[in-house]
């Protein structure tokens, strides 16, 4: 109970003290000092009316304890400074939500991607340093340098707290949507707490951006994925969209992601997270409609000019039409090296008919997939290949 | 806050004068509108890494030598000296600077005494 209020709370508050007191070392300080605190009154005094708000408070008032303290220190004077110097009438007004301001401070492109990531992990997901470095397998020394270094050069270099201009804006959102997007897929990969924590970022975003049709595709997309965490591996090993167990299907997060598409398509959007989470969502039919995906595939690739898109938009082409046109869009491609490539001309191959080539192409997918479950997945269709063919 | 933007050019000196008197006023025009901009407090033009001494101190001695610090295809070529609340600014700016095109601009805080 306390701890949900925790997990909720700690991005709102820490945004808050930052903005507040300008230096991310100390709001962090004083943010974790206020929550001690609280996990020590709470269970014995029952929750205050408003938690965030009295975090915020208790928090506030510890960083003036702090710095009062050092400036005394500073001083070498010996004035007494009351130790507990915690009010307890909270102010509202205190209380505004600035995790917007710190969410684009921290996307800030003048910081590295991967401190961007690991700080907004640290500071509004309020995972530990040590679960940040595990998630992206560094040694916790790195990260906790990595870290240091981003909040150094956030100072120094004068990166603003604020939500950008205009005319920054749409360029700095992509660049907020990218980061919560990729934190969601190297959690779906495997870690669960990190596509859990990117799906939370995603919702605060279409709380604070209402009208952004892109921040609520983004969030659709990404529950729409989520839905189908449960069937996509079985036995550690991946399970194909036309073999998965529907019934594991999250219908919740089905309905929250279809719900969210609505509103994106309501507010105009056409944008390449509208795309992919319309996609998404066809995916989920009972009856696919593949000439439909194939379509929104085109719109897509246009948008993006990425190689991958048109990867997936054959994919969708040998459904709707046949594998001769699906495979005739590979050959088109130029993706020196992607084991996905491979693995799809490969599949292509065998409905083909021509065994010999696609068992050639599983073997390069293989050579090239890093993937635990990827690895079984490849190794048992050119198992299945070549019994076919014996 | 100040910034220093540093300009590193990817130009050759013969590639410079191989362009037309056009192209040249209208990239001369650029750098005049950049420095007339709010913010811009200062900057200044360098001679070309040609004309470049290297000094270096090494247990006491003094080792001069010819050319810039490092041979590398993109060479200082001058720098702003910009003014501004926050990094975006300087950012905006640098961006104008016809040398982002072609070479690169480095956006570096300078420490306040």
């Amino acid at each position: 109970m306390i701890e949900d209020v925790f997990r909720l709370e700690w991005g709102r508050v820490l945004a808050n003290l930052i903005g507040f007191l300008g230096d991310f070392d100390l709001a962090e300080e004083a943010a974790q000092d206020a929550f001690a605190i609280a996990a020590e009154r709470w269970p014995r005094d029952g929750l205050p009316d408003n938690p965030g708000a009295w975090l915020t408070t208790t928090a506030r008032n510890r960083a003036i304890d702090r710095i009062r303290r050092e400036q005394v220190l500073a001083r070498k004077t010996h004035l007494l400074v009351p130790d507990e110097a915690i009010e307890e009438e909270v102010d509202d007004t205190v209380f505004t939500d600035e995790r917007l301001e710190l969410l684009f401070t921290c996307c800030h492109p003048a910081l590295a991607l991967d401190a961007q990531v690991a700080l907004t992990l640290r500071t509004l997901g309020g995972l530990t340093t040590d679960q940040i470095a595990r998630a992206f397998l560094v040694p916790e020394p790195t990260m906790a340098q990595r870290l240091v270094r981003a909040k150094k050069k956030i100072a120094a270099a004068g990166i603003p707290f604020r939500v950008p201009p205009a005319h920054l804006l749409p360029e700095r959102l992509r660049a907020v949507l990218a980061i919560v997007y990729l934190v969601f897929n190297e959690g779906y990969g495997g870690d669960n707490e990190l596509a859990a924590e990117a799906i939370r970022l995603g919702r605060a975003l279409a709380e604070l951006m209402p009208d952004e049709s892109e921040v609520h595709a983004l969030l659709a997309l990404m529950l729409l994925h989520d839905a189908r965490r449960d069937a996509r591996l079985r036995d550690g090993e991946l399970v194909l969209l036309a073999d998965q167990d529907r019934s594991l299907w999250n219908e919740d997060r089905i309905a929250e992601g279809r719900s969210s598409l609505d509103r994106a398509i309501a507010l105009g959007g056409r944008g390449p997270y509208v795309l992919q989470a319309a996609i998404a969502s066809l995916h989920l039919d009972e009856e696919i409609d593949w000439r439909q995906i194939a379509a929104l595939y085109v719109q897509l690739s246009r948008l993006t000019g990425s190689p991958v898109v048109e990867l997936n938009r054959a994919v969708a082409v040998a459904e709707a039409v046949d594998a001769e046109t699906a495979l005739a869009i590979l050959d088109q491609l130029d993706l020196p090296g992607y084991h996905c490539l491979d693995s799809t001309r490969a599949d292509l191959l065998h409905r083909l008919g021509r065994d010999e080539e696609a068992a050639a192409a599983y073997r390069r997918a293989l050579a090239g997939a890093t993937a635990a479950h990827e690895r079984s997945f490849l190794e048992r269709r050119l198992q299945e290949l070549q019994g076919e063919r014996r | 806050m100040k910034y220093a933007l540093l300009i590193y050019s990817h130009t050759t000196d013969d590639e410079w004068e191989a362009l037309s008197d056009e192209e040249k006023g209208a990239i001369y025009g650029e750098y005049r509108a950049v420095s007339e901009s709010p913010n811009v407090i200062g900057g200044h033009q360098l001679e070309s890494a040609a004309t470049a001494t290297t000094v270096r101190v090494k247990d006491g001695e003094t080792v001069t030598t010819d050319g810039p610090f490092m041979e590398t295809k993109e060479v200082l070529g001058g720098l702003f000296v910009v003014d501004a609340d926050d990094i975006d600014t300087a950012l905006a700016l640098a961006e104008r600077i016809p040398a982002a095109r072609t070479g690169s601009v480095e956006v570096r805080p300078i420490v306040e005494m």
